[in-house]
């Protein structure tokens, strides 16, 4: 009988482990508590603000006025917009993202292409790429084309640039193991360089989303007739500040959800490699 | 015939700032399941040496032959085991082992079950579907030889393979590496900078001296015991190191 009891009497006491478990459930829950709290009061410091007249919410904006105006756009009109922005952005991530890689190893593959490289390579990545705009516009045309390409232009360098630099400093010792089981350069490339990059390449995904973005809104600014940064662009224009300030909220929460995705695949890479937070 | 021939090789290195000789008209023979130890100061070559006996650098002058045949990477008929295990993280233990045979286009349903044969007989049974980064240290090297010998080498070439193992392991290891290749009667190639583990391991020590390398004096070690641990523990043990200790340091 005393024995059967004791169970009982034990669930009272918590044990270091249990104390330890609520503590962190809690770290945890107080975190995302004053995340969603900072938010909040963001928005209703911003509102009030606004109501207030502390700030002109005509320059300023404020939260209802950006929902308002949210809901008069023709949300047809606002979707094609963000398709066009989405599209731009995406398949300039994706080309530069592709053709960097793709580069990164034939310079690798290719010493003497290297070494002739360099310098241009180093240049390429000093100047501002949107000195090159008007160029861009009037070589292929004042679209998304041109748009794609500023994206595919400041992605580009960089992932070539972070991605050989991963390539070249693959432990020698295993290219050396490679090597003395006969593999030729190409078997060295794709059982030992790339695989053991994998998390460099989600790495330089990761940095991409970011530089995207900035090429695609950049390109916009110069030349669109359609996309969010177009809509920023013609608010700014019509001093319609709700509107720029719209934008920008979805620009934000667009930019966030790619971020996400690239996020997640690190996590299952991770998880694959083995790599600990 | 021996196993491994070089005859009168000569290495040397160019490089921008100078003209280096690494091995200097060096000739040795190696007998099919013996164990050679090379031993000698510290920058005399002796990856140099290895690199060449593995096909990865040819001779300035001279001649590398294992069985006969000019050496070349490409054969297969060296497994060069290095200071680390350097298995691939993000492959399993039983993918690492069949690398060489993934590389060489070897991989059949035979060579494969010999491979795994290999990680059962030698404790890795239960680690195929693990991560090099679930091992111990002596486990992953214990991965690392089967890996070399998954492809069936002639000769296997061992480059300071304790090195990077705690003192600990490292003897351990050492027992476990020997008696592998032992039972599997490979003939195998030690460079190391440690005379005593040269002296408890080799059937034969040759002493090289410092750059250029080349023979300066061989030992043939016949103390009565067949684990390194057990030579470690003989009387003679000493005797046999303060000889190649004095040959190394002269």
């Amino acid at each position: 009988m005393k024995d059967k009891s004791m169970p009982c009497l034990m669930r009272k006491v918590k044990t270091p482990r249990q104390i330890y478990l609520i503590k962190r459930r809690t770290d945890k829950l107080t975190t995302i508590l004053l995340q969603i709290g900072l938010l909040v009061a963001f928005i209703g410091i911003w509102e009030l603000a606004a109501k207030l007249e502390w700030i002109d919410p005509f320059i300023m904006s404020c939260p209802s006025r950006i929902v308002k105006i949210l809901s008069t756009l023709e949300m047809q009109e606002l979707f094609t917009h963000i398709a066009y922005t989405l599209l731009e952005c995406i398949v300039g991530f994706l080309v530069a993202s592709g053709l960097g890689i793709l580069i990164a190893i034939l310079l690798w593959r290719f010493v003497k292409l290297r070494r002739v490289l360099d310098p241009y390579i180093v240049v390429l990545n000093a100047l501002p790429k949107i000195a090159l705009g008007p160029m861009i516009i009037i070589w292929v045309g004042a679209g998304a084309q041109a748009i794609v390409v500023m994206t595919v232009l400041i992605c580009i360098i960089v992932t070539v640039i972070s991605m050989l630099n991963a390539f070249m400093s693959v432990d020698e010792g295993k290219i050396l193991l490679m090597r003395s089981m006969g593999a030729g350069k190409l078997q060295i490339l794709f059982k030992l360089i790339i695989p053991a990059n994998i998390p460099a390449i989600v790495n330089m995904l990761k940095i991409n989303v970011g530089l995207a973005w900035v090429g695609t809104i950049m390109g916009e600014y110069l030349v669109s007739t359609a996309g969010l940064g177009y809509l920023i662009i013609y608010g700014k224009q019509v001093f319609k500040m709700d509107l720029v300030m719209a934008s920008t909220v979805i620009l934000c929460v667009l930019a966030t959800l790619m971020y996400l995705a690239v996020a997640g695949i690190e996590k299952i890479t991770k998880k694959r490699y083995h790599i600990d937070d | 015939m021996a196993l491994l021939e070089i005859s009168h090789a000569d290495v040397i290195y160019q490089t921008e700032k100078s003209e280096t000789e690494a091995v200097r008209d060096l000739t040795l023979s190696v007998d099919e399941g013996e164990f050679i130890a090379l031993v000698g100061p510290s920058g005399c070559g002796k990856t140099t040496l290895l690199s060449l006996i593995a096909g990865l650098l040819t001779p300035t002058s001279g001649n590398v032959t294992i069985d006969g045949q000019k050496v070349e990477a490409k054969s297969g008929n060296v497994g060069y085991m290095l200071q680390r295990d350097n298995l691939f993280e993000w492959r399993t233990i039983e993918q690492n082992v069949l690398l060489g045979l993934n590389v060489q286009k070897k991989l059949t349903e035979e060579s494969r079950r010999y491979a795994l044969d290999m990680l059962d007989k030698y404790g890795l049974g239960d680690f195929k579907a693990a991560f090099p980064t679930q091992l111990s240290g002596g486990m992953r090297q214990r991965a690392a030889l089967i890996r070399t010998l998954a492809f069936k080498p002639r000769l296997l070439l061992l480059d300071e393979p304790f090195s990077a193992v705690d003192f600990q392991t490292r003897m351990t290891v050492c027992d476990d590496v020997h008696s592998i290749i032992k039972k599997e009667n490979k003939t195998a190639v030690l460079v190391t900078h440690d005379i005593s583990e040269a002296v408890s391991m080799a059937d034969r020590i040759i002493v090289l001296t410092k750059r250029p390398a080349t023979v300066k004096a061989v030992f043939d070690i016949d103390i009565a015991a067949s684990t390194p641990m057990g030579r470690r523990e003989n009387p003679e043990f000493s005797h046999w190191f303060d000889k190649v200790w004095k040959e190394v340091t002269q």
